[in-house]
């Protein structure tokens, strides 16, 4: 049986008076790569904000190792080894690509991962370490963001939407660096607008649809055709 | 001439203090984007804490700021966790009234504790110290020593800001407070820390405005339109830029009182307006990308 991470049960969320999530029910292993698909307004980005505390929700609707963590604040979720890639990146622009990762490592969980090993992982950030982080290319971008991710030591990675905006020469490279990330590890929930990538990058499979969780399964079981019939409804 | 040349270098020391002013009104809103209305008033209250941390104890202004200075960082840090960290969000006004109603409640509070008689903090000797630099021109030790104490303040802040991880959490929580959280930064601690940092710079120069003029307890309002003259002049976001923002109102307020002493603060103030006109994001503005 292998070591239960994140436990998300009956999950609701909500935007003021508006219920963006349902009931949504899912289980993260240890070093499990889940991906999360969906049309957009699924809930696919609510489900991540919820787990990485930026929306709250009931205390035990999520736990982590078994402890409740909903309703923690985003800052102590972070402590305790959730790391959220925000979609769009969001580095800091005003901090240089180090000092981007050297924020993502002050919280200093102990672990594999320094500021040499994500330099190892994306050689391309340390020839332009001391650069401002918007002198990037959106592709160096992201992979600031998932260092920046990787330097607080983190027992699950949530993945907003790695491949927005990115040629897709360059989401292969990305996408290329997660085994390595995993090998240490680390869960990764992926959530993705491109299929194919995600599923061939995860385990396991959830679909939601309009706040639900309309299929699940091993990702290599999914058929094409259930897979419509989950994204638009039958 | 050469009470020009006078004119301007007492001017020019005025600016130490008066970017001192500045400079901690700078930091918070570059960091929270918090405009304190109340922040000449916490000059004047650090200059009476001083006051009274002197009297009673029998000890000099600089042994006072000592004292004062922790105890004004103690008194941003609770302030900004208990009141002002509830009114910061989307809508800028809420912290700009809270703060103008902080301001009026020091302001009266100070006048039924020590009356509306002006005050100033004894320093000795010092006070009336000067040394000539030249035939006819001569410099206060005191102001001197203001002056360098406001570089002194602002290159600690630069330092502090660019080259510590206390610095690098203020600038990442002013760049993006959300993702500043997801890196398991406290917004409300970050946002504390930095009023408390703001308000150790306010013990500093509530203390030279103390020994160096008469004050009173309506003495702040006019403090903070110094303040914010020298940080829309120098440009905002920078603070070397406040400091020659602080100069530059300092030298034509000196200008203008030479004129006619009624001019000094009419002045300063067409200077401000003169800079808004034809240069309105200021000298040195720190562009964001």
């Amino acid at each position: 049986m292998p070591e239960r991470l994140l436990e998300v049960d009956a999950l609701d969320a909500f935007y003021g008076d508006f219920q963006a999530l349902f009931g949504v029910s899912l289980r993260i292993e240890a070093a499990q790569a889940v991906a999360i698909i969906g049309a957009n307004g699924a809930g696919k980005s609510t489900l991540l904000k919820c787990i990485a505390g930026l929306l709250s929700c009931r205390r035990d609707a999520l736990k982590l190792d078994g402890q409740p963590i909903g309703g923690c604040l985003a800052h102590e979720i972070a402590a305790r080894g959730i790391a959220l890639i925000p979609e769009g990146r969001r580095l800091f622009p005003s901090l240089t690509v180090e000092e981007n990762l050297l924020i993502g490592g002050q919280l200093a969980r102990r672990g594999p991962w320094t500021l040499r090993r994500v330099y190892e992982l994306f050689p391309m950030l340390a020839a332009r370490r001391n650069l401002p982080a918007p002198a990037l290319s959106g592709g160096q971008q992201q992979m600031a963001a998932i260092g920046r991710a990787l330097m607080a030591n983190p027992r699950l990675i949530l993945c907003d939407e790695l491949s927005l905006g990115l040629a897709p020469i360059v989401v292969r490279d990305i996408y290329a660096a997660l085994p390595a990330i995993r090998a240490d590890g680390t869960a990764l929930v992926i959530v993705e607008q491109d299929i194919v990538q995600a599923l061939k990058a995860a385990q396991h499979a959830y679909c939601l649809q309009e706040g639900r969780i309309a299929l699940e399964g091993p990702a290599a079981g999914l058929t094409r055709e259930a897979i419509a019939a989950a994204y638009f409804g039958v | 001439m050469v009470d020009w040349i006078n004119v301007i270098v007492q001017g020019v020391l005025v600016g130490g203090l008066y970017a001192m002013f500045a400079a901690g009104l700078s930091l918070i809103f570059g960091i929270m984007r918090l405009v304190n209305i109340a922040h000449g008033d916490l000059i004047v209250l650090a200059a009476y804490l001083a006051l009274v941390t002197a009297q009673t104890l029998g000890i000099g202004p600089i042994l006072a700021l000592l004292i004062v200075a922790p105890l004004m960082g103690l008194i941003g840090y609770a302030l900004q966790r208990l009141v002002l960290n509830r009114t910061l969000g989307d809508d800028l006004l809420p912290p700009l009234l809270v703060t103008f109603g902080l301001s009026v409640i020091i302001q009266n509070g100070l006048l039924e504790l020590f009356s509306a008689d002006s005050r100033r903090l004894q320093a000795g000797d010092i006070e009336v110290a000067s040394f000539p630099v030249m035939n006819g021109v001569s410099v206060g030790v005191l102001p001197l020593v203001s002056f360098l104490v406001a570089i002194a303040v602002i290159s600690v802040l630069q330092f502090v800001l660019y080259r510590t991880a206390l610095g690098r959490a203020f600038r990442a929580t002013a760049d993006d407070p959300a993702v500043a959280q997801l890196m398991g930064l406290d917004n409300r601690h970050i946002f504390a820390l930095a009023m408390a940092l703001s308000l150790v710079v306010v013990a500093v120069a509530g203390v030279f405005l103390a020994v160096r003029a008469n004050f009173d307890p309506t003495f702040g309002p006019s403090r903070l339109i110094f303040g914010f003259e020298s940080v829309i002049i120098g440009g905002l976001g920078s603070l070397w830029g406040t400091l020659a923002g602080g100069i530059l109102l300092g030298v034509a307020q000196a200008i203008g009182g030479k004129i006619d002493p009624g001019w000094q603060m009419l002045a300063g103030h067409l200077a401000f307006l003169v800079v808004l006109a034809i240069r309105p994001e200021g000298f040195f503005p720190k562009v964001r990308a």
